[in-house]
């Protein structure tokens, strides 16, 4: 108790010193850069969760197949599920067009020239997707990120689950030069493995690097075209859809 | 690019703890940050980048220092801490056993501000 009391004496008479002599004072904050960005993610999550709501960030670099991979997936999942997307584009809405042919509610976010969507950007698409649907409808959010394999990895948005997709045409060793957006991934697909017999392309050396940067995560092979592993990440979803609502 | 992102972020924070102090009543030197090196963050971009947002506004005389944070992981098998290294998969170099669980390397902090008091 003295000693406390010793310390903090001291410590007010070193400020009043630097002070009265101009010296810089050094104010320990230990405060997160994105602090401002975590902030709104946290206020999102909390807005996801009392409407019931799973929200998935969808991320990959541009071309790995997000965009298709919704179309598939989601005129199977729209029937069991009430669905709705966030989509994320730097300066069209063709992605969002696409999406909405499938009738289910879609608000494009084009970013500009932000490479990624930050949680400000997603408090303002659910804020519209309100005007479309009464979010305690929805089981679901599907938030479609930019293309990009640096900057979403390190950007909350408030989301349930990050799903990472990779294409096989990137190369094996995108795990290991991306690591923090494959270590932050939930799950992992490996998109286009049709295309396998067409190329020289390791699939063990990339599943070896995907479990070298991040053992945790689910994997599963998927394609669009033969629309093989979508029955596995069709599960994948209702399973964390439904352990939600029952949590 | 998410450097401008990283640097609007950063303002906010220091703007919001400038506010507590009196904004008007300080000056703020210098603004420590310990960033890690498994972060999407290169130091000279962000350092750049700040002083290009702060130029002309009350931040203007400030300056950025980083402090860089090693990437350190602990060997799931034997519990030894090493550095990991992407040449190797980050597998750990005793075992051989993949990279579970991250010691250090991830942050992204505002450790201290410097200011004087006018």
């Amino acid at each position: 108790m003295i000693l406390k009391k010793s310390r903090n004496l001291v410590s007010r008479i070193k400020k009043y010193f630097q002070v009265k002599m101009h010296l810089p004072i050094s104010d320990k904050i230990e405060l997160n850069i994105l602090h401002q960005n975590s902030h709104q993610a946290e206020k999102n999550k909390v807005k996801f969760n009392n409407f019931n709501l799973l929200c998935l960030n969808i991320m990959s670099s541009p071309g790995a197949g997000k965009t298709r991979l919704l179309e598939i997936t989601l005129e199977d999942l729209s029937k069991k599920f009430q669905s709705a997307v966030l989509e994320g584009d730097m300066t069209t809405n063709l992605d969002a067009a696409r999406l909405e042919k499938l009738n289910i509610p879609v608000v494009p976010i084009t970013t500009g020239r932000a490479c990624h969507l930050d949680a400000n950007m997603v408090s303002g698409g659910l804020k519209l997707l309100e005007k479309k649907i009464n979010p305690d409808l929805l089981d679901i959010l599907l938030v479609e990120n930019v293309g990009n394999l640096v900057c979403p990895a390190e950007f909350e948005i408030g989301e349930h689950f990050k799903i990472a997709l990779l294409s096989i045409t990137e190369g094996e060793d995108k795990p290991l030069k991306y690591p923090i957006m494959f270590r932050e991934a939930d799950l992992i697909l490996i998109t286009k493995v049709d295309l396998l017999p067409h190329l020289n392309f390791d699939i063990n050396e990339l599943k070896s690097n995907i479990a070298s940067t991040n053992p945790k995560a689910d994997v599963i092979e998927i394609s669009s075209i033969t629309k093989s592993g979508f029955d596995l990440w069709q599960d994948w979803i209702s399973k964390k859809i439904l352990k939600f609502k029952n949590n | 690019m998410h450097e401008v992102d990283m640097t609007k972020c950063l303002i906010l924070s220091i703007e919001e703890w400038a506010e507590k102090k009196n904004k008007k009543k300080i000056v703020v030197e210098k603004i420590n940050l310990k960033i890690g090196e498994f972060t999407c963050v290169e130091p000279i971009s962000l350092i750049n980048t700040f002083n290009a947002a702060v130029l002309g506004s009350w931040l203007d005389s400030s300056e950025i220092k980083i402090e860089t944070i090693p990437f350190e992981g602990k060997c799931s098998k034997c519990n030894r801490l090493y550095f990991p290294k992407k040449e190797n998969g980050y597998k750990s170099p005793c075992c051989n056993f993949n990279l579970e669980e991250i010691i250090s390397g991830r942050e992204l902090k505002i450790a201290s501000i410097d200011f004087k008091e006018k």
